[in-house]
């Protein structure tokens, strides 16, 4: 370790169901324009350059050729991992912590309106052999992980339920937000099976958008930061490859990363005060919490009925709205994510602020049919 | 502040082949045993892994990283995929070195996979929309055609012939016939290569590195911990990449700016001041024949222009002064993509520790660079390494 590393700047285009106006390039350069600006860099002045993107998403078969002109980063060393944006922002921390690196831009983007035929993309990501030949959507797996999830902790459909009202309603406070809606549990069970138990709005909507942040060695970070925040730890892991042989009913990706994550920041869950998870599906939600270990097996739902986890409960979770409430943007989501943890952590989130925030837990997940995901712990002290 | 430096300290490398029986993540499982029974380790020991593999669409699999991971020993473990286009394979090392460098892990396994043979007929299909939607795709570009280009313009430029350019085909296919694992090795004369099909000119089909499925693996560990694993620890010693603009049209292609980049990057990290000089072995990148002599211009081994010259006169043979491509590149091992740039960092391997059997350079080598290139016209990958 040489050091720690700060996040210095942040930008964001989007979060919108579709963006007309805008070409996947615009947005990336959007976010970039904002993100360097607030960290006081010249893109010249930035070491090294991410990007997390996935070629089908992108209707590109080398997406990486795309990257490098919008984010001011044309003949410098910029790499592309087909991973989620909370995974890139790990690699940008070993890559200063290899003391070579001074400073590190991390992008990742979702332009899924111009994406025809989601599901079929989201099919192409089943084995080919094992699972293909089903010719089940994608979706059929994350029925059976909430069926799973649910007998095996006893958390109910209604917890899940209140899980889709609570983020949706977050997301009304929230600017960057394009789903955010005043529902109950009743429209979320009525809303219509799209692989039982998952209804329609136990998944989140779509959305395009872009988010750049750029990380920094501690001491360009003082020299340049008024509010730095510190990514005291990040790990990412993959449970069981094969969906076949994995517990379904478990995230135990998010269980090894959050271990590791805990033990790099020297910090325990009650440290935490505020944490962003990955709520792709509302179920996803409780089972991540349960697997964190900022909730007990089984008691995910209960405390998410009772306000634990809404915006002035003891822990509250997804205050920006979450994907459900802002809109999943795929390998962009973590990024959405870590951007409301900063926020939160500088005392700028506005109406969706929540009190005295010192230490906040980003985790993503990057979607069915995989077991991988990402933590990190961020502070501002 | 001091640098952890990093080790290669075991390889595996499976067969080049036109069309493999396995899977991807078979594959990605046999060059991943290989790597790590090189120096007895196992699987439990490695804590962290990172897997290189060109695009998805060879495949036709989303979330490709994801697919080959459980061939990759990745379940359970802190794993990831790097993606640089045909840059990949070098690009891998460079990345498991971040791994190590930083401190995250000690040992950490890296993987580069390629199966382009499940795409029908043939790979070209899965170029089509590298192109921009807008402004190339209508005009239905091939790979072959921007090759063509550019090798029609590295000609120009300084008034070579195909004749002066084949003898490179020549070379890297005579070379892999000591190879175990190549796919197209053989005795060929330039009149041979002159006179193969034409695909676009000015490249004919003995031009190019064939299409492949293939995968290798090095192990990659700290410091104290290659020194407790093998006497012969090969050292990482500088890693270096560049991406140009993705408007490659815009450009002069008679000269790879950003593989020079990539490659002064890799040279001031390892302390090399006169790489033409102090480098005594090159694996650069060989798609095509012209792009041997590209790459050695690139990466600063010669003065522009003079690459074919050189090959001419036996320079970059493996009794050569600057023995190039000792392994057969990709013209003669073959070309499945990502595989073929691990598989050149582990010829360094193998030539710095004197383990090359009939491939292995005279004169105790010491210091070695190979490169890999790719996205369109515009990603370099470079590493050096020492013994």
């Amino acid at each position: 370790m040489n050091g720690r590393v700060a996040i210095i700047g942040i930008g964001t285009e989007g979060f919108s169901p579709v963006t007309p106006h805008l070409s996947f390039k615009e947005l990336t350069y959007c976010a970039a324009v904002k993100a360097y600006r607030q960290a006081g860099l010249h893109p010249k002045e930035i070491d090294s350059f991410i990007t997390a993107s996935e070629d089908f998403m992108e209707g590109y078969s080398i997406f990486d050729e795309y990257v490098p002109d919008q984010m001011g980063a044309v003949m410098r060393p910029v790499h592309t991992v087909t991973a989620e944006f909370l995974q890139a922002l790990g690699v940008g921390v070993m890559m200063i912590n290899t003391a070579r690196f001074k400073t590190i831009a991390v992008e990742a983007h979702s332009k899924a309106s111009n994406i025809k035929t989601l599901h079929d993309v989201k099919a192409f990501a089943l084995d080919p052999v094992y699972l293909r030949p089903l010719e089940e959507d994608a979706e059929f797996l994350a029925g059976l992980e909430m069926r799973r999830f649910l007998r095996d902790s006893g958390n109910t459909e209604e917890q899940c339920a209140q899980v889709v009202v609570k983020n949706r309603g977050n997301a009304l406070l929230n600017p960057l937000a394009g789903h955010g809606a005043k529902l109950r549990v009743d429209d979320v069970m009525a809303s219509g099976a799209v692989s039982t138990p998952l209804k329609r709005l136990d998944a989140a909507a779509a959305a395009d958008g872009a988010v750049m942040v750029v990380l920094a060695a501690e001491d360009v970070a003082r020299s340049l930061c008024a509010n730095p925040v510190w990514v005291d730890g990040v790990s990412w892991f993959s449970a069981e490859g094969n969906p076949w042989s994995r517990d379904l009913g478990v995230a135990n990706y998010a269980k090894l990363a959050a271990r590791k994550a805990f033990a790099m920041a020297g910090k325990t869950v009650r440290d935490v005060d505020f944490a962003e998870v990955c709520d792709e599906y509302s179920y996803k939600e409780l089972q991540h919490l349960e697997s964190l270990g900022l909730a007990r097996p089984g008691e995910a739902g209960y405390l998410t009925e009772n306000g634990f986890t809404s915006l002035n409960g003891d822990l509250p979770v997804n205050a920006s709205g979450g994907s459900l409430g802002v809109g999943h943007a795929f390998e962009a989501s973590g990024g959405m994510k870590v951007v409301e943890a900063v926020l939160q952590l500088r005392g700028e989130a506005g109406a969706h602020q929540v009190k005295n925030a010192r230490t906040g837990l980003v985790q993503s997940w990057r979607g069915v049919p995989t077991a991988t995901g990402a933590v990190a712990i961020l502070s501002n002290e | 502040m001091g640098y952890r430096r990093v080790a290669i300290v075991g390889a595996g490398l499976t067969k080049f082949v036109r069309r493999a029986q396995e899977t991807g993540p078979e594959l990605s499982w046999q060059a991943s045993k290989m790597a790590l029974d090189s120096c007895s380790l196992r699987l439990k020991d490695v804590e962290m892994i990172t897997l290189g593999s060109a695009p998805d669409g060879f495949d036709g699999v989303h979330m490709k990283g994801e697919y080959l991971l459980s061939g990759a020993g990745g379940s359970n473990k802190s794993y990831i995929r790097n993606f640089v286009g045909g840059g990949t394979g070098v690009f891998a090392p460079i990345h498991g070195w971040m791994h190590v460098a930083s401190g995250a892990c000690d040992v950490c396994l890296v993987v580069a996979e390629e199966k382009m043979s499940s795409c029908h007929p043939t790979p070209q299909g899965a170029f089509i929309t590298i192109f921009d939607h807008t402004t190339e795709q209508p005009l239905k570009p091939t790979l072959i055609w921007i090759f063509a280009l550019e090798m029609r313009r590295y000609m120009e430029r300084y008034g070579l012939t195909r004749a002066d350019i084949a003898r490179v085909a020549v070379k890297n296919k005579k070379n892999a016939m000591d190879h175990p694992s190549a796919q197209v090795a053989g005795e060929y004369t330039v009149d041979d290569i002159l006179n193969s099909e034409v695909l676009a000119e000015p490249v004919h089909r003995l031009d190019i590195s064939p299409a492949g499925d293939g995968a290798a693996a090095v192990v990659l560990a700290s410091e104290d911990v290659a020194k407790r694993l093998t006497d012969r620890p090969v050292w990482l010693d500088g890693v270096g990449w560049n991406l140009d603009t993705s408007y490659w049209a815009t450009k002069d292609l008679y000269y790879p700016r950003y593989v020079e980049k990539a490659a002064r990057m890799a040279y001031d990290m390892a302390g090399i001041k006169e790489p033409h000089k102090e480098i005594q072995v090159a694996e650069p990148y060989d798609p095509f024949d012209y792009k041997e002599l590209h790459h050695m211009e690139g990466l600063l081994l010669c003065p522009r222009g003079e690459a074919a010259r050189l090959t001419a006169e036996g320079y970059t043979a493996r009794t050569g002064n600057l023995p190039t491509c000792p392994s057969g590149g990709a013209l003669g091992v073959g070309n499945p993509i990502a595989a073929t740039g691990l598989m050149k960092v582990i010829e360094l391997f193998l030539q710095l520790r004197g383990e090359a059997g009939k491939r292995q350079i005279p004169g105790k080598p010491r210091v070695g660079v190979a490169q890999a290139w790719g996205d369109l016209m515009q990603v370099g990958t470079v590493v050096v390494c020492r013994s």
